[in-house]
């Protein structure tokens, strides 16, 4: 299982990754990616909407289950990564880089003082084994 | 599995325990005008010997020598005798996909060779195993427009030519879920909706839907009502006959996004309103807001063709609460049915009923209107059922023909206020020349 430093994590298995422009990167962490087994469709939100933290915005759906995945923060999509709906594996094949989600510009910065770092992170993961 | 009914006692303890002084107490909720009542007509204490009797009887009066002329949303049609005779096979006698479905390979090819046509007759990417009925799955329909709307709007317009129980239905079911079920008027010269007539309509909507042909038997235009609720963002359902299919432009030729219908026509019995069939199609995009089962065809470790249920992770076994609707089975014995009677007929026999049906009605109505006082209540194109006018209220005219052996037609005053003189009318392909003249004899005579 990996977990990445650069980066930000919650308790729903997101990932979160303060880009140089001021917006954040949201993905599923491989722990979640490997529960959830081959991903076949990802659910993507709508770009310009805005939302609230903890709003169901996007669904990977693997042959057996399908998983909500929430907005760590509050905020406005600012991007969606398309190349999901061709290739949701990637989802799965790398989920930190090219298996990204979406996009957004926070509405409030000092949100994402509430979330995980990467060694929180790895011990709940550890904890929930 | 033996039946072992609750003792009185039993019954008290559950009431005792949930806190519910009676039987009548917890089901209070439901409408009194609704609930099962004993059978009146049925006198008490009968034997099984004398019951049977009994409904012979009355069975017999039904079918003696009855014509009906009666279609509003139900079609007599003939019935090869190879459907029913396939379909209550022990192999295929049942209401249910199987569990472990992949087990019931067979079971598994039937429907997805009804999904096949379905998708083949609608002109869409996609069908589902089937859902209850017409009402219903036009209910999901729009629930599933408005899932799928990009602006978020939970307004669908429905036009009051939808047939008048599906709308009730769709208002019912879709109200509880926030979703503005809103009705809009059609032209009283031509009894369809004026496309024009949607400009005026202000505000976002998530669909419309479009009735083909629509409850009074007139064609919609179709095209024209599709495009202006794509200009709006919307998304449009079609709400089909099947049968008519046949000899229309399909509706994903004509822009439909959703297509839904009543597959009663596809080889099941009137049967006194049901059990019926629910039909549903849709494009690729939209495949997984759709409710319902679906069979695709894939192969196996061994590269053998195989059949296997999937997009279940929507459904509500995975899917909880969020799952995209409570309705995860399908319409199972009668989708055998209609894929029989469809595979049976094929696509030229289906085109020949339908055909004959226009025909036929278009006589009926010839020979109607040849009657003094009577003519069409709107102008303009129908497929096999028209909407007269008559000199006088249509229900004291039914009553009157019934008792000459014509079910005459539907009454538009029933759900139409100000159409009280209004009798809709259709001759499938069962009726002979001698059934239309009978007709028109027994309508002069009664006027």
């Amino acid at each position: 299982m990996e977990v990445r430093d650069d980066r930000l994590y919650t308790k729903s298995h997101e990932w979160v990754k303060q880009e140089g422009d001021g917006s954040v990167t949201i993905g599923i962490t491989d722990y979640a990616q490997d529960l959830l087994s081959d991903v076949v469709f990802v659910e993507l939100p709508e770009t310009d909407s805005t939302v609230a933290s903890g709003d169901e915005l996007a669904v990977a759906e693997s042959v057996k289950a399908a998983s909500d995945i929430y907005a760590p923060i509050s905020g406005e999509i600012v991007a969606v990564n398309d190349d999901l709906e061709d290739s949701p594996e990637k989802v799965n094949e790398e989920p930190f880089d090219g298996g990204w989600i979406f996009q957004m510009r926070p509405g409030d910065e000092s949100e994402l003082d509430a979330l995980m770092d990467p060694e929180a992170y790895r011990e709940m993961c550890e904890s929930e084994e | 599995m033996p039946f072992i009914p609750h003792t009185e006692a039993d019954v008290q303890e559950m009431l005792d325990t949930i806190g519910v002084s009676s039987i009548d107490e917890l089901f209070a909720e439901i409408p009194e005008a609704i609930r099962a009542k004993p059978l009146e007509k049925v006198p008490e204490g009968l034997n099984e010997m004398e019951l049977m009797r009994l409904m012979r009887e009355r069975a017999a009066a039904d079918e003696h020598g009855l014509r009906t002329f009666v279609g509003a949303g139900v079609y007599e049609h003939h019935i090869p005798a190879a459907v029913w005779e396939v379909a209550t096979r022990g192999e295929y006698y049942s209401a249910y996909t199987p569990y472990q479905a992949e087990a019931s390979q067979g079971t598994l090819q039937t429907i997805y060779e009804f999904q096949t046509m379905i998708a083949g007759l609608t002109g869409m990417e996609a069908a589902n195993a089937s859902l209850y009925e017409g009402g219903t799955a036009l209910a999901e329909a729009i629930l599933m427009a408005v899932r799928a709307h990009k602006g978020k709007s939970h307004r669908v317009l429905v036009p009051e030519t939808v047939h008048p129980s599906y709308r009730r239905v769709a208002a019912s079911y879709c109200g509880a879920q926030d979703v503005v079920v809103e009705t809009i008027p059609y032209d009283p010269a031509k009894g369809t909706v004026d496309p024009a007539a949607l400009d005026a309509i202000e505000g976002d909507f998530a669909a419309l839907v479009v009735p083909q042909p629509n409850f009074f038997g007139r064609l919609e235009g179709e095209a024209a009502l599709a495009a202006k609720a794509a200009d709006r963002g919307a998304l449009v359902i079609a709400s089909v006959n099947p049968m008519a299919l046949s000899v229309l432009t399909s509706p994903g030729e004509w822009g439909a996004d959703i297509a839904v219908g009543e597959g009663q026509p596809l080889g099941i019995p009137m049967s006194s309103g049901g059990p019926f069939l629910g039909l549903m199609a849709t494009s690729k995009k939209l495949v997984r807001q759709m409710p319902g089962r679906l069979v695709a065809r894939t192969v196996d470790t061994d590269g053998r063709e195989g059949f296997t249920l999937t997009l279940q992770a929507r459904e509500q076994h995975i899917r909880r609460a969020k799952a995209k609707s409570n309705i995860c089975t399908n319409q199972g014995l009668a989708m055998t049915a209609a894929t029989i009677y469809m595979a049976l007929v094929g696509e030229a026999g289906l085109t020949q009923v339908a055909g004959v049906s226009h025909t036929n009605t278009r006589k009926l109505v010839a020979r109607l209107t040849a009657i003094k006082g009577v003519e069409p209540l709107f102008e303009g194109p129908y497929f096999h059922e028209a909407a007269l006018r008559l000199p006088k209220p249509a229900t004291g005219v039914t009553t009157a023909l019934t008792e000459r052996g014509i079910l005459g037609g539907f009454e538009l005053g029933r759900e139409y206020s100000g159409l009280e003189n209004g009798l809709l009318v259709c001759a499938t392909e069962t009726k002979t020349e001698a059934d239309l003249d009978a007709y028109a004899e027994a309508l002069e005579a009664v006027l």
